[in-house]
């Protein structure tokens, strides 16, 4: 009797391969061969448990079984135990599904990511795809506009703008042509929710794009890609042509009479361009300066034309509030911080990536009830929330609440929901020269405050770091902040000074030197 | 491993020409010059200022403002590593002190047999396995010093 064919995941997500998912597939196919038993290998997304990649699922009646950190060596000995038929091993972990990690998370967003062949139509249709659009292609662009506002969603970017109010703008300018424009210049540390979905549930993203192409009278698009996710970029392609080729992208949508066109362009490794006018001038083929606000892009983007700019988890968010409904989006989460959002656990944790909740959990809860604290096994000493331009945060505030307002009221951002993680061998000091180092790496140049003030940044905490004039130094370091703040075009110039003040603010000591010890160092 | 065409301007001019029905073309058309020719050639600047109507100026200021246009032809590989917080918190440091010491070259400079060209990036999203290195398109995560020996090991051999 032959053995039945057997189905594997073996994610194809770029974490994945960054420690060895294909030398695990190859590994997985030799000893199938070997033994010759049937298997399938479908090279799915990351179901986010990043710190169990390579994370090994198989079929089986009880569901997907889970087998993490799994090298090629371990192949033979796991065909031994009996995983095809989700048997026990000391790197197993039991129905994916049941892992606390997994099944403590409200997935709406990333419902599919990991789940699903992200380069199948069929399976993307199977799991609820393409559902929130076939809804608004029967609605009118106003409805449409409605249900988002509806629903609560605010820009997923970091700004945290309701996304409804904007696409209400683009939707009441008159213009010839109008574009949506997709921001996956994901270029903060600590975040990488906007590349996993790119290439676990790409189709999501192009739906979502649709709806908004739709609701706003677009018949143009642009993913702008940071030239730095290769995997991301050809997996986006990809998409689009399978989308066109099975008509849910081009002229005449399925028989209606909207049409749409999405093309990925790729950055080329500036930041900058993460901020939405930047990134509409790169995309115009021009250095990635940024624009004085207003107009707002929303009026005059891309071409000059009214354009919507949202980030990738704002347009992945829209196909389930679409297909759901607002009520149902909006019923996540708290006060004005409505559904969930994409935590990213990251930097020196134990069991880092994606976990989506609703806001409003806490940081202590995501950082050890998730995280399960530091990967060295040391104190947690800061976390850095929101990316490059977010807050260090100490561990007495690990309790706030995660929504838009309380963290705005302690001086921090949610963000995108990148969390760094610190132990205690971290520098504070050291933080907050590199925020200023980075600024001035990454400044577009437009206006002197964030151009020279970063440089005289560095200059300053040099200084500090010298233990030269520290008071004094420290003095001219909050003044130059207040410039920053005040004076610079962005956020790049304006939101430089949140780390490098939060670090002050929490950790004073490590500002605190004296030529004396730092000789003794 | 990168490509490592000579310049040649009727192949410069045949990718322009592939690119001209897209609006906002001129990025697209760095990175497809770049691909071909592993930099962005010195001709290439008067070339694209004719073809695209744009003064040098303009062209040159695209391409100097972008990190990732090269003037230069690199190494057969490029090697990146992350500096930016989540990988520094798991002391990319050590990391980048010790590649440094095994290429024998700091950031943007090429070994001296031509086989690695050394830069740095801020961040390749994979940042809850940092530290993290690209060499070409080819991401690793939780690099350490031993790690990178084996990786480069690897790709000398390609």
């Amino acid at each position: 009797m032959s053995e039945p064919m057997r189905t594997i995941f073996v994610p194809r997500d770029a974490a994945a391969l960054s420690v060895g998912a294909d030398a695990v597939v190859a590994a997985i196919r030799a000893e199938a061969v070997r033994r010759n038993i049937p298997v399938r290998i479908v090279r799915n997304g990351s179901r986010g448990m990043l710190w169990l990649e390579p994370l090994v699922e198989v079929v089986t009646d009880a569901g997907r079984i889970a087998y993490g950190l799994v090298t090629p060596e371990d192949v033979p000995a796991l065909f031994d135990a009996g995983f095809l038929s989700g048997a026990e091993h000391p790197l197993g972990h039991g129905p994916t599904e049941a892992i606390p990690y997994f099944a403590r998370q409200e997935r709406l967003t990333f419902a599919r990511c990991g789940v699903i062949d992200p380069l199948s139509v069929e399976d993307y249709r199977a799991h609820g795809g393409f559902r929130g659009l076939e809804r608004a292609l029967a609605m009118t662009p106003d409805e449409i506009v409605a249900e988002v506002t509806e629903s609560g969603l605010r820009g997923r970017g970091g700004a945290g703008f309701p996304t409804g109010v904007k696409w209400k703008t683009v939707q009441g300018a008159v213009a010839d042509e109008k574009f949506v424009c997709c921001n996956a210049d994901e270029g903060d540390s600590g975040t990488f929710a906007d590349r996993m979905i790119m290439e676990g549930d790409p189709f999501c993203l192009i739906e979502g794009m649709t709806i908004a192409a739709i609701a706003v009278g677009a018949r143009q698009g642009y993913v702008y890609i940071r030239s730095e996710y290769p995997h991301a970029i050809a997996t986006m392609r990809e998409a689009i042509r399978l989308a066109y080729d099975e008509r849910w992208l081009g002229e005449d949508i399925h028989g209606t009479a909207y049409s749409f066109h999405l093309e990925v362009r790729v950055g080329a490794g500036a930041y900058i361009c993460g901020e939405e006018t930047a990134m509409l001038e790169s995309i115009e083929g021009k250095r990635g300066m940024v624009r004085a606000k207003p107009p707002l892009p929303a009026l005059e983007g891309l071409f000059g034309k009214p354009t919507v700019v949202n980030n990738v988890l704002s347009l992945t968010s829209v196909p389930v509030i679409l297909d759901k409904g607002a009520a149902c989006y909006r019923d996540f989460g708290v006060g004005r911080s409505r559904g969930t959002l994409a935590f990213q656990l990251a930097g020196n944790i134990r069991q880092g990536g994606i976990v989506e909740k609703a806001f409003g959990i806490t940081l202590h809860e995501l950082l050890y009830d998730f995280g399960g604290g530091t990967l060295s096994g040391r104190p947690i000493r800061a976390v850095q929330v929101g990316g490059p331009l977010g807050a260090y945060l100490p561990p007495a505030l690990f309790d706030l609440p995660k929504d838009y307002e309380a963290f705005a009221e302690a001086e921090a951002i949610v963000g995108h929901g990148g969390i760094v993680v610190f132990d205690d061998r971290v520098d504070m000091a050291r933080q907050a020269r590199f925020a200023m180092e980075f600024c001035a790496a990454e400044s577009c140049g437009k206006c002197t405050p964030c151009r020279v003030g970063s440089t005289r940044g560095v200059e300053v905490m040099d200084k500090v770091l010298a233990g030269e004039n520290v008071e004094a130094n420290l003095t001219l370091l909050q003044d130059l902040c207040e410039v920053m703040v005040d004076g610079s075009l962005c956020a790049m110039g304006g939101m430089t000074p949140v780390p490098v003040r939060s670090a002050l603010r929490h950790f004073p000591d490590d500002f605190l030197r004296t030529p004396a010890a730092v000789a003794a160092e | 491993m990168h490509a490592r065409s000579p310049w040649n301007p009727d192949r410069a001019a045949s990718i322009i020409d592939a690119h001209r029905r897209l609006r906002g073309n001129l990025l697209p058309i760095l990175h497809a010059l770049q691909e071909e020719f592993g930099c962005i050639d010195e001709e290439a600047v008067p070339l694209l200022a004719r073809d695209l109507n744009l003064s040098r100026a303009e062209v040159h200021g695209v391409v100097s403002f972008y990190h990732e246009f090269r003037r230069t032809r690199p190494g057969r590989h490029t090697v990146k590593v992350c500096r930016a917080e989540a990988c520094q918190s798991m002391d990319a440091e050590a990391l980048i002190d010790h590649v440094r010491r095994r290429l024998k070259v700091d950031f943007g400079g090429t070994t001296a047999d031509g086989a690695f060209t050394l830069e740095s990036v801020f961040c390749l999203g994979n940042c809850a396995l940092a530290p993290a290195v690209m060499v070409d398109e080819t991401l690793h995560g939780r690099v350490d010093a031993r790690r990178f020996d084996a990786i480069l090991s690897a790709e000398a051999g390609r």
